[in-house]
């Protein structure tokens, strides 16, 4: 084992050092589906037996679509919600069943980026009292201690300190993010969760904040689980991608492997839709069709064969085994290795 | 792009315009003001607003009508009702606001617990509240009056305990959707302690329509106390309060009016007054 502190450049991998683990770890909820009060209610498998290990230091992203199960997977591995089944090992310490003090206590060391600064930010404080708030209750600062230590936070993520005074509703969209992430940086933790931290902003801003979240990992050693719906900006942020379809993760790899060499057709009908800047370019377009099937009643075999364009016979009877394509390369497909290499 | 900015101002325009009917506009807020501060100072200090002594009976003027002797005319011991009315003031008003107070901070605070709590709790607490509702607001007061028997502080807790059900459920209603914003998530994925997350996030941005409501109940308040002395349950001293003095006008209403519309038009005013400022407020404190 590694023992690797901070930083680390985009690219390069750290083995053997992770600081979150997830094993098989499931989410289901218990939905009534019918008005009729004697129909049981059906069980929604948002999260279906997810393993998935985070090395310290790096940014993994998460991607997938709506309803994909990808929030759910962060909100579960950050404790947001508890799992159904499954463990979560977060820096050696098993943190499935953890409630109370003891939760409290790990969660400081992982905080969380959300997709909508505005509403994340309670409207009736001061961004300076919003970033200060963790540093009062949890590191005791006052006075000026504290003034000056909400003002360098705001210089690390670019905004103006004096701007201390204001609501988060006087801020532009992008300033309201910077503030998400000074207080989510605040306490120094291990891990963040982004989820969809930059899909509710323009485009300009999410590259501007995209760069911040970057320099700041480089800087602070951070780790990310970084959850997005598309590929564009998970290619620019992240060292490992998985690929979430249907609350399974379908296939994961380090970033550059994963767009030269995609083996899950899920992956590649993803890849097929991301605009490329290039008239020029040619692609295949592999069209998917159809909604993806209801996660409260999942198809038999493996869950993308109702709109994957390779579907098989076996595809509907037997659930598609984990393969090894390399050894940082895994995919869940009948079809992985001999498919379009 | 200039065209879509148009549009955004003539919406925004539009808005304004809609708003300002709807809220109260500034002279009827102004009269209500004027006349709260009126009462106010009536309660504060009466003997500015009424020079002559209020328990003091002159048998030379008993029953004269409005503008013989007095502005207002007087009783039936000759006292006039303006002194009355202004002297009456204090004892409307500290009840109004004390039974105010007391129902807002038991309601608020059972709103609040079972809001956040939810389940079980949230269940018998407002099963209680319930019970409490089952009875009409002036009634459950009369049931409690006549139970501790008449003196000030019985009439506060009475005429607050039925205020109780409104605070509680206005409070717990929006627990429940602020207990649901991210804020309060990102809060509670902070790490911050329960107790924390209720007072610091939860609270503040849950009381705005408990201050309006709290300036409602201050003007119903008066009303039901008024009721209770009315009704002879309410605090007998020398000098009358507004709903002993509607009482003790009843017998006269055919021949001396005054006695008893003079302070029904006093209390129906300070009422009207209280809930067109509450409004205002609501306005004011309205941040989303």
């Amino acid at each position: 084992m590694t023992a690797v502190v901070g930083i680390q450049d985009a690219g390069e991998r750290l083995d053997g050092d992770p600081i979150l683990t997830l094993d098989e770890v499931s989410k289901h909820f218990q939905v009534r589906t019918s008005t009729n009060p004697f129909h049981p209610a059906s069980t929604l498998r948002a999260v279906d037996g997810v393993s998935l290990s985070i090395e310290r230091g790096e940014t993994f992203g998460l991607v997938g679509e709506s309803g994909s199960g990808k929030s759910t997977l962060g909100r579960v591995a950050v404790r947001l919600d508890a799992p159904t089944s499954g463990t979560i090992t977060f820096d050696g310490q098993s943190i499935e069943n953890q409630g109370g003090e003891q939760l409290r206590r790990t969660r400081r060391q992982m905080q969380v980026v959300f997709q909508d600064p505005l509403g994340s930010l309670n409207p009736r404080m001061s961004v300076g009292s919003i970033i200060g708030e963790p540093l009062r209750v949890f590191e005791g600062l006052r006075g000026s201690t504290l003034t000056d230590r909400v003002a360098e936070l705001m210089r690390s993520v670019g905004l103006d300190p004096s701007r201390a005074a204001a609501r988060p509703r006087a801020l532009s969209g992008g300033q309201r993010q910077r503030v998400g992430i000074a207080r989510a940086i605040a306490l120094n933790p291990r891990l963040i969760l982004a989820d969809e931290a930059v899909s509710a902003l323009d485009v300009s801003v999410q590259a501007q904040i995209t760069n911040l979240l970057v320099d700041l990992r480089e800087r602070l050693g951070l780790t990310y689980l970084f959850i997005a719906h598309g590929l564009p900006i998970v290619r620019q942020v992240a060292q490992r991608v998985g690929v979430m379809y249907l609350g399974r993760i379908v296939e994961v790899a380090d970033t550059d492997d994963l767009f030269a060499n995609p083996q899950h057709p899920y992956t590649r009908a993803l890849l097929a839709a991301s605009p490329v800047p290039d008239p020029t370019v040619r692609r295949e377009r592999i069209i998917l069709h159809g909604e993806p099937p209801t996660p409260l009643n999942l198809p038999s075999g493996c869950r993308f064969r109702t709109r994957c364009p390779m579907a098989a016979e076996v595809c509907a009877q037997v659930a598609p085994p984990v393969v090894q394509v390399s050894p940082t390369h895994t995919v869940e497909c009948h079809f992985a290795e001999t498919s379009g290499i | 792009m200039a065209a879509a900015t148009a549009v955004a101002e003539a919406t925004v325009l539009r808005h304004r315009t809609w708003r300002s009917r709807v809220s109260v506009n500034n002279v009827t807020l102004g009269f209500s003001l004027a006349w709260l501060a009126v009462v106010v100072a009536a309660a504060a200090l009466p003997g500015v607003l009424a020079t002559d002594d209020a328990t003091t009976l002159d048998p030379t003027r008993v029953l004269t009508a409005p503008g013989e002797q007095t502005l207002l005319g007087t009783d039936h011991y000759g006292r006039s009702v303006l002194t009355l009315l202004v002297h009456g003031a204090r004892a409307a008003l500290v009840i109004g606001l004390a039974a105010t107070l007391l129902g807002m901070l038991i309601g608020s605070l059972v709103g609040l617990v079972a809001g956040y709590l939810g389940g079980a709790a949230d269940m018998l607490l407002g099963r209680f509240v319930d019970i409490l509702m089952c009875f009409p607001g002036v009634l459950l007061a009369l049931v409690i009056a006549s139970a501790l028997g008449a003196s000030t502080t019985n009439l506060i807790i009475a005429v607050g305990i039925s205020a109780v059900p409104g605070f509680a459920r206005v409070m717990r209603g929006q627990v429940l959707t602020i207990r649901g914003r991210l804020y309060v998530e990102a809060a509670r994925s902070a790490g911050f302690a329960p107790g924390r997350v209720l007072m610091r996030h939860i609270l503040p941005n849950s009381v705005a329509p408990t201050v309006v409501l709290a300036t409602v109940t201050v003007g119903t308040s008066v009303v039901v106390a008024a009721s209770l002395s009315f009704l002879g349950l309410g605090v007998r001293t020398e000098i009358p309060d507004w709903g002993q003095l509607l009482a003790m006008g009843q017998p006269y209403l055919a021949g001396a009016w005054w006695i008893s519309t003079f302070p029904g038009i006093v209390l129906t005013l300070t009422v009207i007054a209280v809930s067109l400022a509450g409004d205002w407020l609501r306005d004011r404190l309205d941040v989303d």
